[in-house]
């Protein structure tokens, strides 16, 4: 007998992880809405306590509708095993407690989610992490900011949001020579566009609020082990190779192998600082993630269609979207993101400021909104809400200049889309 | 057969039709894996007998420690060696005299000569794997983990017939 190929992307969206529900038949995966678990017996109880069997205990390390969403996540990213986590803010917290001791640096490109950026620069401080900021766009700006405290690289796969296509490979290959993992947040690419761990990564995060629920209802992060990176290799990953206090002394790296640093991240990382999933919030993510491949398709021939037709509007100074020819990240998009360069990018404006506020007063369709990723198109004009607190030059540094707006394109019909901006432009 | 990656028939196979495991290297302590496995494969009906040397005599889970495959008087099935990579031709040789089945080398230990030798002699083998974990896979348990079982399925799980949380892996 043949054994069938392993099922390919449009099908693991639909079926990994998730089998009829051994207690009812249920097709659908139900929502485990419950904070604990019974024990079989005492000897059960001691067997997961301990580690030495699969099961679940308490909501705030396992739950079977998370763990539904776990494998799914793990399976698109061909990873080994993944943590969902209560937003994306979460999952990063945990893969720098998991991986960083008090006063190790980390390498970040600056190129990033300004909330990522708060997070590094503001709350990791007070746990006595520091982050040194690299050039995304620069590759060799990581090597030079390397020093021996160095216990990890963050970069994003497609940086929020400028439209930067970052050399997933080239930074890759610092890491590795460094001895340290690469950490690439896949949030504006999803692994429909990219799959990082292709490129070199060796840990991916997401915020599932995003593309892969979809639709803009449920928070929800995750942190995916793609099972490539050695443990045991250095002394410089404790949580991991030492023996490990709270669990009678094992070694986590020695025990579960290439799905470790998951496992870490959920035995000592969530059990200790809490921020779990909820069920209900992992049953909509995973209903989103069954038509990821067809939502993901339809929000980048929208935006390249809506870029194409932006960059020949008169009232339009610029577009920065890595999927028109010509843009400076247009090479790099077709070789890491060549099914479309995803739907979040910014455009200038030449009446500057004024123009930015009319424009977001006068659209009908798009919703005026600080987030991205909404089967809705949404748009947001920086300057005057999110960066509103920084002075015109600060705001220019940040990428956030008085004239920018930013566009997250849904799945809506691409001539509506275009249709709002018009009438909206038209009083800009 | 080539040994870089098993079929899931073919590791399915090998769990629902043998029954008696012997572990060479099989360690007292609570917190090294083969002591996890002989749990987790003991609760899942399988007879684990360990042998070490070291410790022969005394008794590991309930089961009395051996100090050579030689010594084990009764019939095993499947030798499962928790040792370095070099020591796995010697084990596999003395897998063959005692009528073993399958010669299985644990995560980590790999010896492609050894392997060569159980198979001419009509033995299957499987290298750089762990039966907790392959058994976990199948049954569908270690998603719990979430970890990537890299199976799907459409059919109900099939739950164990003692407790709620223990699922078992459906033969073909």
């Amino acid at each position: 007998m043949t054994e069938p190929p392993y099922p390919a992307f449009n099908t693991l969206a639909i079926h990994a992880g998730a089998q009829p529900d051994p207690a009812t038949g249920a097709r659908a995966t139900p929502i485990y809405q419950t904070s604990s678990y019974v024990f079989d017996d005492v000897e059960h109880a001691a067997s997961l306590f301990a580690l030495e069997a699969f099961g679940n205990v308490y909501t705030r390390i396992t739950n079977p509708t998370q763990a539904v969403l776990e494998e799914r996540v793990a399976a698109l990213e061909d990873g080994t095993a993944a943590l969902a986590t209560a937003s994306g803010h979460a999952a990063q917290s945990i893969v720098f407690h998991t991986l960083l001791e008090p006063g190790d640096h980390f390498l970040a490109g600056r190129q990033l989610y300004g909330g990522s950026v708060n997070q590094f620069n503001h709350a990791f401080k007070k746990f006595d992490w520091h982050v040194i900021w690299a050039d995304a766009t620069k590759p060799e700006s990581f090597e030079a900011a390397l020093n021996d405290k160095v216990k990890a690289i963050f970069i994003e796969s497609l940086a929020n949001p400028g439209g930067v296509v970052v050399d997933i490979e080239a930074i890759a290959k610092i890491a590795k020579k460094a001895g340290v993992p690469l950490i690439v947040d896949n949030t504006l690419a999803t692994p429909y566009l990219c799959r990082p761990k292709e490129h070199g990564a060796n840990i991916i995060v997401h915020s599932l609020t995003k593309f892969l629920g979809g639709q803009g209802n449920s928070l929800g992060g995750i942190i995916v082990d793609c099972g490539t990176f050695d443990w045991l290799a250095s002394g410089k990953y404790p949580t991991l190779s030492e023996p490990c206090p709270s669990y009678n002394g094992i070694r986590m790296a020695e025990t579960f192998g290439d799905f470790s640093f998951s496992i870490a991240c959920r035995m000592l990382g969530l059990r200790d600082l809490g921020p779990c999933i909820s069920p209900f919030n992992a049953f909509l993510i995973l209903n989103g993630i069954e038509t990821l491949p067809l939502r993901m398709q339809r929000h980048c021939d929208n935006a390249l269609s809506v870029a194409e037709w932006l960059d020949s509007h008169d009232k339009v100074d610029w577009v920065s979207y890595a999927g028109l020819k010509g843009n400076a990240y247009n090479k790099l998009a077709g070789k890491y993101l060549p099914r479309g360069a995803g739907s979040v990018f910014t455009f200038g404006l030449k009446g500057g400021y004024d123009s930015g506020v009319a424009l977001v007063s006068n659209v009908n369709l798009f919703s005026h909104l600080a987030n991205i990723g909404d089967t809705r198109s949404l748009i947001i004009h920086p300057a005057s809400t999110t960066h509103s607190q920084l002075t015109s030059d600060e705001r220019k540094a940040a990428g956030a200049g008085d004239d920018v707006v930013r566009l997250s394109i849904g799945i809506e019909d691409k001539d509506d889309i275009i249709a709002d901006l018009e009438q909206a432009l038209e009083q800009a | 057969m080539k040994h870089d990656q098993y079929s899931d028939r073919y590791i399915r196979r090998l769990l629902t039709t043998h029954k008696t495991f012997a572990f060479v290297g099989a360690s007292p302590k609570k917190i090294r894996p083969s002591y996890f496995a002989m749990k987790y494969l003991q609760d899942k009906g399988f007879r684990v007998i360990p042998v070490n040397p070291g410790h022969s005599g005394k008794e590991i889970l309930g089961e009395t420690v051996y100090a050579s495959l030689a010594d084990i008087a009764e019939a095993v099935d499947v030798v499962d060696i928790f040792r370095n990579s070099e020591a796995a031709l010697e084990i596999a040789k003395e897998a063959i005299e005692i009528g073993a089945k399958v010669v299985w080398m644990q995560l980590g230990v790999r010896n492609d000569d050894a392997a060569r030798l159980a198979e001419e002699a009509g033995l299957e083998v499987v290298m750089n794997r762990c039966p907790k974990i392959e058994y976990g896979r199948l049954s569908g348990e270690i998603g719990w983990a979430g970890v990537n079982s890299r199976t799907i399925s459409s059919r109900r799980p099939m739950l164990a017939s003692k407790g709620i949380q223990h699922r078992v892996i459906r033969g073909d």
